[in-house]
């Protein structure tokens, strides 16, 4: 029984989401939710990763390119539609994951953090010398029609992302109360303990990192028709690496709560930054509390309030 | 069919680059290959570098060089700050791993951005009389533009092997990534040795940024360019090897220089990183390696 309850709760949020856009109201809202949407999403993935087994990954931008030109190349081929564009965006950030697992997992963390460091510039060259989906100056397109049920694109796109983000937060659930999470969090405590004790790692990793880059990759795959302006410098942003690892680092690591309660505050408190002073400036600050968090506070906000708790109750 | 002279021009160049290289990776090469800091904020610091140099030059008239050099002392102080707060923050702890690399990340980002809030986006460039001038050795070109930071950056390589081989610092320095332990034992603190070792990485990231500025303009977002490059060359030369280091650059430069006579200059960066997959997939230990 208990096992079914983040799918009730995950279809929950998505008709309240769906019932909210029928309301009306003002677009931008839709617009700066789904910004905040598509970090809870990546925070998430990174989080499967890097929280739970304790690799790091710096190149989440090139696993939301991934999905994003994916998407891009498939609706200038065949004019897929969304769904299909977000299952093989998935797809190929995954593999694209697992390839990169494969070649540095085996050895110490410290070059897998620097592979995908590196993958980021290397992608970015080859999309910039890819002319089919713009080059290096990108190439705008024409959103279908949205379907008959939404008001508009916003909207629509909203919805989607909620539902994207309601289903990678159910999966990060799933895994962490599985015996997925116990094995990943054997991983980060004690990788060869881990392994003496019959804990498959070097599988779990693999695993994690397919299932981290899937989903960076779903959440790149409505980027397209999101800016309808697709263009490298902006999908390669290293906002998006920073971001997704700052989320979780400030919110907390070690539960799926964390990524989330840290891309709301994160990604809210940016989208009024950039409207009140200038982006950069929030950049900054977000990189000054970045490194705050992890020298001072490494259990991030849950942990804080965890430990709050306890003094209480004791 | 290929001609002669492109390729001659194209090995000469990637062999001056390399020796630019070679300047760039050392500071790697102390932190990440003898110390274990794994400082991807490496850099971000040669960007700091260029900037302190275009800055000079453009408010006093300071040649690069000049700056580069003066600046070392500074820049030495700023990685003291940097590794106390690393050791108070994660070292003392045993937590070096995963927060640490956080922790530069943060430090990238952080120099990257504040740079973007003082100087934009603009590429940066310096005119020194000597920037334009090249001769030519029969049919190759040698512009100094390359020359000059090749020259630099073989000093400074050449320096620091003399120091880390015959000073007892340097010996220090090599003896704390083995055995920590029996450093303690002959009344060495190897925290100190660290910290020296560490500011000295950075302080070569002054001279490493003032090359680079010559070498061509700048501009805040160009050190992760960097990243991918002087990890390859660390990685290739086997960890901390110093010589190791330098042969790496030369080989790196002189693909990446053969890469964009031949590609394209677009496909250069693409070069480090297949370079970087396959010495981690076949041969993690570096061509130099122990």
């Amino acid at each position: 029984m208990r096992k079914t309850v983040p799918l009730w709760v995950m279809l929950a949020v998505v008709l309240a989401a769906f019932l909210l856009t029928r309301l009306g109201g003002n677009r931008y809202i839709y617009f700066a939710g789904y910004f905040v949407l598509q970090y809870i999403v990546l925070a998430t993935a990174w989080n499967v990763l890097g929280g739970y087994t304790g690799y790091v990954n710096f190149g989440t931008a090139a696993f939301f390119a991934t999905g994003a030109y994916t998407a891009l190349a498939l609706i200038l081929a065949f004019k897929a539609t969304l769904p299909v564009q977000i299952l093989a965006g998935g797809l190929t950030a995954g593999l694209l994951g697992l390839g990169i697992g494969y070649l540095t997992l085996r050895l110490r963390g410290v070059f897998f953090s620097i592979a995908t460091l590196a993958l980021s510039v290397v992608l970015q060259t080859v999309v910039s010398n890819w002319a089919y989906v713009g080059g290096g100056r990108g190439l705008s397109i024409i959103r279908p029609k949205a379907p008959e049920l939404f008001a508009g694109h916003a909207e629509y796109l909203f919805v989607v992302m909620v539902l994207l983000a309601a289903g990678s937060v159910a999966l990060a659930w799933w895994i962490e109360n599985s015996w997925l999470g116990r094995g990943l969090a054997a991983i980060r405590d004690n990788e060869e303990a881990a392994e003496c004790m019959g804990v498959p790692t070097l599988r779990l990793k693999l695993f994690a990192t397919t299932a981290s880059g899937f989903l960076m990759g779903v959440a790149g795959t409505p980027f397209p028709y999101y800016v309808t302006l697709v263009e490298p410098g902006s999908v390669f942003s290293l906002d998006y690496a920073v971001n997704s690892l700052a989320m979780p680092m400030i919110g907390g690591t070690t539960t799926w709560v964390g990524p989330v309660v840290g891309a709301i505050l994160l990604g809210t408190a940016q989208q009024v930054a950039t409207v009140t002073i200038s982006s950069e400036l929030n950049l900054l600050i977000v990189g000054i509390v970045l490194v705050a968090f992890v020298m001072l506070a490494p259990q991030g906000i849950v942990g804080l309030v965890q430990r709050l708790f306890h003094r209480r109750s004791r | 069919m290929v001609s002669l002279d492109l390729l001659l021009n194209a090995i000469v160049a990637g062999i001056l680059l390399g020796g630019f290289y070679a300047a760039v990776s050392l500071g790697i090469s102390v932190s990440f290959g003898l110390l274990d800091i794994v400082n991807i904020a490496h850099p971000a610091f040669v960007i700091l570098g260029s900037y302190t140099a275009y800055a000079m030059n453009r408010f006093f008239d300071f040649d690069p060089l000049l700056t580069g050099l003066l600046f070392t002392p500074i820049f030495y102080a700023l990685g003291e700050v940097v590794y106390r707060l690393y050791y108070m923050g994660f070292e003392r702890k045993g937590e070096e791993s995963l927060r640490g690399l956080v922790f530069f990340f943060g430090m990238l980002f952080i120099i990257e951005v504040a740079l973007l809030l003082a100087y934009g986006v603009d590429y940066r460039m310096i005119e020194a009389r000597y920037v334009g001038q090249s001769f030519h050795i029969g049919v190759v070109g040698i512009a100094f533009r390359l020359l000059l930071p090749c020259l630099v950056g073989l000093m400074v390589t050449v320096a620091l092997h003399l120091f880390l081989s015959k000073t007892f610092y340097g010996r220090a320095i090599k003896a704390v990534s083995q055995d920590s332990q029996a450093l303690r034992l002959m009344g060495v603190n190897p925290v100190k040795i660290k910290r020296i070792a560490f500011a000295l990485s950075i302080a070569t990231a002054s001279l490493a940024g003032a090359l680079l500025i010559l070498i061509g303009p700048v501009e805040p977002s160009i050190g992760r360019e960097y990243i991918g490059r002087v990890f390859a060359i660390v990685v290739l030369g086997g960890m901390g090897s110093i010589s190791g280091t330098l042969a790496a650059a030369v080989i790196l430069g002189v693909v990446e220089s053969l890469t964009s006579t031949f590609s394209g200059p677009s496909w250069a960066p693409a070069v480090s990183f297949g370079i970087l997959l396959v010495v981690l997939a076949v041969r993690p230990a570096g061509l130099f390696g122990r």
